[in-house]
């Protein structure tokens, strides 16, 4: 298992570098950000981020079951807490509160 | 040390505090990729690497994960590159800002690309978001995630499963999430993307996760056709 733990960190380590640095690269490269891909980009932190949080907080869907758990719960304050104060500690305690109370009740 | 020094280092320390609430949840999630390499068998220095190499915490536990179950290395490393192809669009999205960075930092400031550090600079005014702001914010959340790692490898098993820490980690997102969500078109983007990542749970190699960023992003821009261009969309636009 030793060589391939080496040579998987070593490939996935190069992938993930290029995949951060492609367009910083090529933008520099190419003199800027084409006018195309402006409007997409636009929507990226918004919809990579939903699609982040969702299934930690949603769980698959595997069927029925209850609407709120733990972590809807504490997901749902969390959201409350984040749209009223902008304020990510407060966010987390929150949403750390809400997640033990429900475990402990 | 010239005024310029000073401008520095004054961007560095804003970049270090923004950081700080964000910390809270880099620390979890280090600790939980340390123990669980450790408990996949590998060794405390593969288990470093990972996190100075690939630093990327949700392809490290995959990877680990896959590893301890023998999986083939191509399905392995697939696997980790389909969870980080994201970063192809946080590159692209994060390069007008990145410009403005002196050349020789690049290299090193996309190396510290992550989704906590992307998503607080893009919150950023584009005047505001400065090179020495990115390295005091990214350089902190990289620094915390290898001491959370060589915390969690000295752990072991002895952080209870029960105080559900890596929860932490969507917290965050949530927190960074909310706030650029600034009108209506991300909003769309934002509910669109969050329930196609959902029902993309079962699809292999994490393509739950790409499938909801391109959906996100698509309903978005069909959003702006209905609603019009958001006001505050400036030349790239606000996170």
């Amino acid at each position: 298992m030793n060589t391939v733990v080496w040579a998987v960190v070593a490939v996935v380590g190069a992938v993930t570098f290029a995949f951060r640095h492609s367009f910083v690269y090529l933008f520099d490269r190419a003199d800027g950000v084409p006018s195309r891909l402006r409007a997409p980009l636009r929507y990226v932190p918004a919809a990579v981020l939903a699609a982040l949080v969702a299934p930690a907080v949603l769980g698959p869907v595997t069927g029925p079951g209850p609407l709120v758990t733990a972590r809807t719960a504490a997901g749902a304050v969390a959201v409350a807490v984040a749209w009223r104060t902008e304020n990510a500690a407060a966010t987390l305690a929150a949403g750390m509160v809400v997640l033990w109370l429900f475990r402990l009740g | 040390m010239s005024a310029g020094d000073a401008g520095r280092r004054a961007e560095l320390h804003r970049g270090v505090a923004r950081s700080l609430p964000i910390l809270v949840g880099v620390a979890p999630f280090g600790l939980v990729v340390g123990v669980a390499a450790v408990e996949a068998g590998l060794t405390p220095l593969q288990t470093v690497a990972t996190s100075v190499v690939i630093f990327a915490g949700a392809s490290q536990l995959a990877a680990i994960d896959l590893l301890a179950r023998d999986a083939a290395p191509a399905v392995v490393v697939l696997t980790a590159a389909v969870i980080n192809v994201r970063m192809v669009m946080y590159s692209a999205s994060i390069a007008p800002r990145m410009r403005a960075f002196p050349r020789r930092l690049r290299p090193l400031c996309s190396y510290l690309l992550t989704d906590m550090a992307y998503a607080a600079t893009m919150a950023e005014d584009e005047t505001a978001a400065t090179a020495w702001y990115y390295l005091g914010l990214a350089g902190a959340i990289w620094a915390v995630w290898q001491a959370a790692t060589v915390a969690g490898i000295a752990l072991g098993r002895g952080v209870p499963p029960g105080w559900e820490l890596t929860f932490a980690v969507p917290l965050v997102f949530i927190a960074l999430l909310v706030p650029a969500v600034t009108d209506r078109p991300r909003l769309v983007a934002a509910l669109v993307g969050g329930v196609v990542a959902v029902l993309g749970v079962p699809l292999p190699f994490n393509l739950g996760l790409v499938a909801g960023a391109l959906a996100g992003v698509g309903a978005g821009l069909a959003a702006e056709r209905v609603v019009g261009t958001p006001p505050n969309a400036g030349p790239e636009g606000r996170a």
